[in-house]
Order: C-alpha cells, then sequence, then structure tokens
C-alpha cells in the first residue's frame, strides 16, 4: 500500500469535518442576517427579495432558520431530559420492528419468486400492483386495521423497507450465473445444495443492498407516519411520540431550534443504522472485499 | 504427491485411460421455432477417443458452446444421439465435467471450498478426499492461495482453480471451453503447460475447446475442425508430435507447422463463408490470413 493510499482515509475525514464546518459557519452567518441585512449597502437585496415575495429584512431561507448555535444551546438543554431520548428510542424500536419484519417476510418470499415459476406467476403481478402505493398512503388504512397506533405505525414502516427488500432478492437471485448452477449440477448437487450453497450466497450481496436502502426508506417512512398519527396522546407523555412527532410538536409549539435538533437527530439515527448494516454486509460478504 | 505438473516430467509408464469414448451421431440443435428458428448444430458426427487431447477449433460464434452444452448435458440435441462409453447422455453427470470460458469459481467460496465442492455435495467428507484437494492445489500451485477468494486471484490462478474443482470429480471426460480466452500470451502459454502436464500424468481423456490454432497444434492429439454456423465437423487432423511436450520443441517442429497450415487454410475457407454471409468476426480472420505469409 502506498503513503497516499494510506493517507486517504485522513484525508476524506478532513474534507467531511471542513465541509461540515464551512456549512455551519455560512448558516451562522445566514440566519444572522436579521441584524445587518438592515444596513443601506444592502437595500438593492432587499428590494429584489421584495420583488420575489420574500421577507426584505432578512436572507431567504437561512435568514428564517434558527442559528446553528441556538440550536447547540437547545439542544444542550434537552438532551438531559429523557423525553427526548425516549423519542430516539421510539423510532428506533418502530424502525427495528419494521425493518425486522420486513427482512424475515421480505428475503423468503423473495427467493421463493425467484427459484419458483408458480409462485411467481401468481404473486408478482400483484406484488407490482401494490407496490406502487407509497407506503404513507397506507397511514389512514393501518390505523383503521391494526389494533393499536404502535402495529400500524410498525406495519407502515414494514412496507416501506419490504418491497425494496423483495425486488433485490429478485433481482439479485435471478442475475446469478447460469454456469454455477451448470457446474454445480455436474459436481452432484441436489436442489437444496444448489439453493444453499449457491442461491442463498449469490443472493447475499442483492440482500444487503436491498437492507441498507430499505433501512433509508424505513427512517423516512417512520419519521412521516409519526407526524401523521401524533403519535403521543395514545401512548402518553411528550417522548412517546418519536422523533418525528418531536419535531412535530416542536413546531406546533413554536420552537423552530428543537425542529433542526429533531432534523439532525434522525439524520444521525439513519447514519447509524445505515453503517450498522453495511458493516454486517461486508462481514457476511467477505469475497467482495479485495485484498 | 510428486509436483510432476510443476517442473518435471510425466512419469514414465503414463497411465492411459479406460474410459471417456464420446460418440456423437447426426447431433442437431436449434433454437426458436417457425421463420425464426436457428440452426446452430446440424448433422454433426465425431468421436472423441479415449485417452486422447481431442480439440475442436472453428470460427468463433460457429456454435462450439452449444456443444458443450449439449454434450454437459445441459441441454439435449433437437436431433441425433450423443453417448459416453456406449450409455446416451441424458443429463448432467460427474463423468463429464467442463471447464467454462472465463471464470465459473464460486465467488463467495475460497478457492479450496471451490475445490472439495463436488466431494461435499456428494456428502464425502472424508480425510483421504481432503488430502486428495490439498494435493490438487499444490498441484496447480495455488497451496498458498487456498483461502482466497476468486476475484483475489488472477486469471491464471483462476483458471488453474477451476482445472482442480473439475479434476477432483475424477470425470471420465474432461470438456475445457475455451480455458484460456482472455488471459495475455504469457500466461496463455503457462496455462498450456500446465494443461499438457496435467493430461500427460494422467491421459485422461480431454475435449478443448479453442479458437487458437496455436493452443490447438500444442496441445492436441487430434483436431476436429468445425464448420461455420450451423456447425458440425469439417475435417480431423493428427498432431504426431511426442509427449510430453515442450513449447519450444513443437514450434520447431516440421509436423506441427504443416499441421498448423492445413488448420489454417481450412479455418480460411469457413471464415471466407461466414464473411460471405456478413460475420464481422469473420472479416478479421480473413484480414488476418491474408496478410500471413504462407509458408
Amino acid at each position: 500500500m502506498t503513503a497516499s493510499a494510506k493517507a486517504a482515509p485522513a484525508l476524506s475525514f478532513a474534507r467531511g469535518v471542513v465541509s461540515i464546518a464551512v456549512l455551519l459557519l455560512l448558516w451562522e452567518v445566514g440566519a444572522r442576517s436579521k441584524h445587518w441585512m438592515t444596513g443601506e449597502l444592502f437595500a438593492p437585496l432587499r428590494a429584489i427579495l421584495q420583488a420575489l415575495g420574500f421577507k426584505p429584512h432578512h436572507l431567504p431561507l437561512v435568514g428564517a432558520a434558527p442559528p446553528p448555535s441556538g440550536v447547540l444551546r437547545s439542544w444542550a438543554a434537552i438532551v438531559t431530559d429523557s423525553g427526548y431520548w425516549q423519542s430516539w428510542a421510539k423510532s428506533f424500536l418502530r424502525v427495528a420492528a419494521g425493518f425486522t419484519a420486513a427482512m424475515l417476510v421480505g428475503i423468503p418470499f423473495g427467493l421463493l419468486l425467484a427459484v419458483n415459476r408458480t409462485a411467481f406467476g401468481v404473486a408478482f403481478p400483484l406484488f407490482e400492483v401494490l407496490r406502487p402505493i407509497p407506503p404513507l398512503a397506507w397511514v389512514p388504512a393501518s390505523i383503521i386495521f391494526w389494533p393499536t397506533q404502535e402495529l400500524s405505525i410498525s406495519f407502515v414502516t414494514f412496507l416501506g423497507a419490504f418491497y425494496t427488500i423483495v425486488i433485490n432478492v429478485v433481482g439479485g437471485a435471478k442475475a446469478i450465473d447460469v454456469r454455477y448452477f451448470q457446474a454445480a449440477r455436474a459436481m452432484g448437487s441436489s436442489r437444496w445444495d444448489v439453493f444453499r450453497r449457491i442461491i442463498l450466497p449469490g443472493t447475499l450481496p442483492s440482500i444487503v443492498v436491498g437492507a441498507v436502502v430499505g433501512m433509508g426508506i424505513t427512517w423516512e417512512v417512520v419519521v412521516a407516519a409519526e407526524m401523521i398519527s401524533g403519535g403521543g396522546s395514545q401512548i402518553g407523555g411528550t417522548g412517546g411520540g418519536g422523533l418525528g412527532f418531536f419535531i412535530w410538536n416542536s413546531y406546533v409549539g413554536g420552537s423552530y431550534e428543537q425542529i433542526v435538533v429533531g432534523m439532525i437527530s434522525i439524520g444521525i439515527a439513519g447514519f447509524i443504522s445505515s453503517e450498522l448494516l453495511r458493516l454486517l454486509g461486508r462481514r457476511v460478504t467477505p469475497w467482495l472485499t479485495p485484498r | 504427491m510428486v509436483d510432476t505438473a510443476l517442473t518435471g516430467r510425466a512419469p514414465a509408464a503414463a497411465p492411459v485411460a479406460t474410459a471417456g469414448k464420446i460418440v456423437a451421431s447426426g447431433v442437431s440443435r436449434s433454437y426458436g421455432a417457425g421463420p425464426d428458428r436457428k440452426d446452430v448444430v446440424r448433422d454433426c458426427s465425431f468421436t472423441v477417443e479415449r485417452g486422447k487431447m481431442s480439440v475442436i477449433i472453428g470460427p468463433s460464434g460457429c456454435g462450439k458452446s452449444t456443444l458443450v452444452r449439449l454434450l454437459a448435458g445441459f441441454e439435449r440435441p433437437t436431433a441425433g444421439t450423443l453417448a459416453l462409453d456406449e450409455a446416451p447422455i441424458t443429463g448432467p453427470s460427474r463423468d463429464r465435467q467442463v471447464v467454462f470460458q472465463e471464470s465459473a469459481l464460486f465467488p463467495w467460496m475460497t478457492t479450496y471450498d471451490n475445490v472439495v465442492y463436488g466431494p461435499r455435495a456428494r456428502g464425502d467428507r472424508r480425510e483421504a478426499t481432503r488430502a486428495l484437494a490439498e494435493g490438487l492445489l499444490e498441484k496447480v500451485g495455488l497451496k498458498d492461495f487456498r483461502d482466497k477468494y476468486p476475484p483475489q486471484l488472477s486469471g491464471g490462478m483462476q483458471r488453474r482453480a477451476e482445472l482442480a474443482r473439475a479434476l477432483i470429480n475424477d470425470p471420465k471426460v474432461m470438456i475445457l471451453d475455451e480455458p484460456f480466452r482472455g488471459l495475455d500470451a504469457l500466461t496463455k502459454e503457462l496455462m498450456w503447460d500446465y494443461c499438457a502436464r496435467l493430461f500427460e500424468e494422467s491421459r485422461r481423456t480431454t475435449l478443448f475447446i479453442t479458437t487458437d490454432i496455436d493452443e490447438a497444434v500444442f496441445l492436441a492429439d487430434r483436431i476436429l475442425i468445425m464448420t461455420n454456423i450451423p456447425t458440425r465437423v469439417r475435417a480431423v487432423l493428427e498432431v504426431e508430435l511426442p509427449r510430453p511436450r515442450r513449447l519450444a520443441d513443437v514450434a520447431a517442429s516440421d509436423h506441427a507447422n504443416d499441421v498448423k497450415a492445413e488448420a489454417l487454410s481450412l479455418l480460411h475457407e469457413e471464415a471466407m463463408k461466414s464473411f460471405a454471409h456478413g460475420s464481422r468476426a469473420a472479416a478479421d480472420f480473413v484480414e488476418a490470413y491474408a496478410r500471413r505469409s504462407p509458408r
């Protein structure tokens, strides 16, 4: 390995730090534009903003947002609040429940569709009709169908990951080189042996991809479902609604700093879950790591 | 195990295979139906003799790989019969192992796990089989790479691992379908050497498919020259060169050059025919042949 290749991770980390720092700086300056936009110097800019329909006394978008320093203060204030961490735990549990169910149902279902022509013929058209329905469109129906709110949110979360996982499993299994099957059969493999030692490991990389993508969708869906369903009322307490409800509640309560705290929390939560999955994925597919 | 494949010459008293005679009679294979029907193999008859290295050579796209799938039993002929030692070929079997074009090693298994795939699939977990696998890995020079995954091996290593994976099943016939395609010239020559050594040691009936005339002449006892698509055997040339063979000896041999010239002129005729039918691959061959100064 060359020196430059060794330095690469440190360098790319430094680049990441720089980009985040620059973003925070621009955001801070922009958010404080309320104070300096009043100057005579900015009169033409104010005129342009007014013409476009923006409020003329601060920069659009960032000017309306709370500054990072304020967000940080607000975060520091609630970091010790158990309700905030309950929101984390609640969303994580819902994601975990929906995602695990999607894996447990989606992988066998996808494999069945891939290896059995009859199953594919029967189930795939139905699957393809249901798939374009966005998981969020299921929210009202699932609130009606499922006995508890918890189950209905988890069900919608499940749908978010399920379709992606199934599509990836079917695609991955069907893309396995036909010569692997031919070689295996010529060497005396039984059907079960082919399934266990060719189809399953051959589909594994696609399962990992489907899981990582599905996890991302799961977070999108859980947050939206929590916002729509309100979350807190049935479960009780401000922390019962999850991070989605946390954001919604902050909006209703007019705490703009907390909205941003909630958004960043979801970003971090999604990042942690995806990285964990990638780590796990690399472990189960060691042959894809070049050495 | 004596490492004859790597360095030494074949044992003086080479064993002679007692099995592996393939007879193809009137074999045809077509795809599609009605006006879209395409004949790939038509009325093809030939014999692969036991204990010999037979090389099938023909223009690219002539239907050689289809013939391989028929011989391996992955597909059935639309007409005619194929038999191995008088038993009709009806499906894949341990008796006929195929080494495919490019690598068909299982990427998710280490070199060793690939090699022992066949025995494990048949429930054979004996210590002797394990030792045999280790011996084969050593023989093809992959002892130090037994725990690597195929993507971590070079092209030449992948080919050798695949040879070992097929050989451990002790097939009556080895079918090698353009196994060294895509390797660079030097690696190719190294692989020819491996291939010749392995054959000379066991005299296992081998059918080798290629488009490379030098490869054919170096390896073959018999060369079957195929016609353009729909393919059948155009001519059979005997290569009467002593074994074990050395690249330098074969390059200097007048007989080898005569066989080469004859094979080339037959292939040229076939290429001209496919050229007339609009094949671009054939155009390259026709041009190359025209530039090659006749001996």
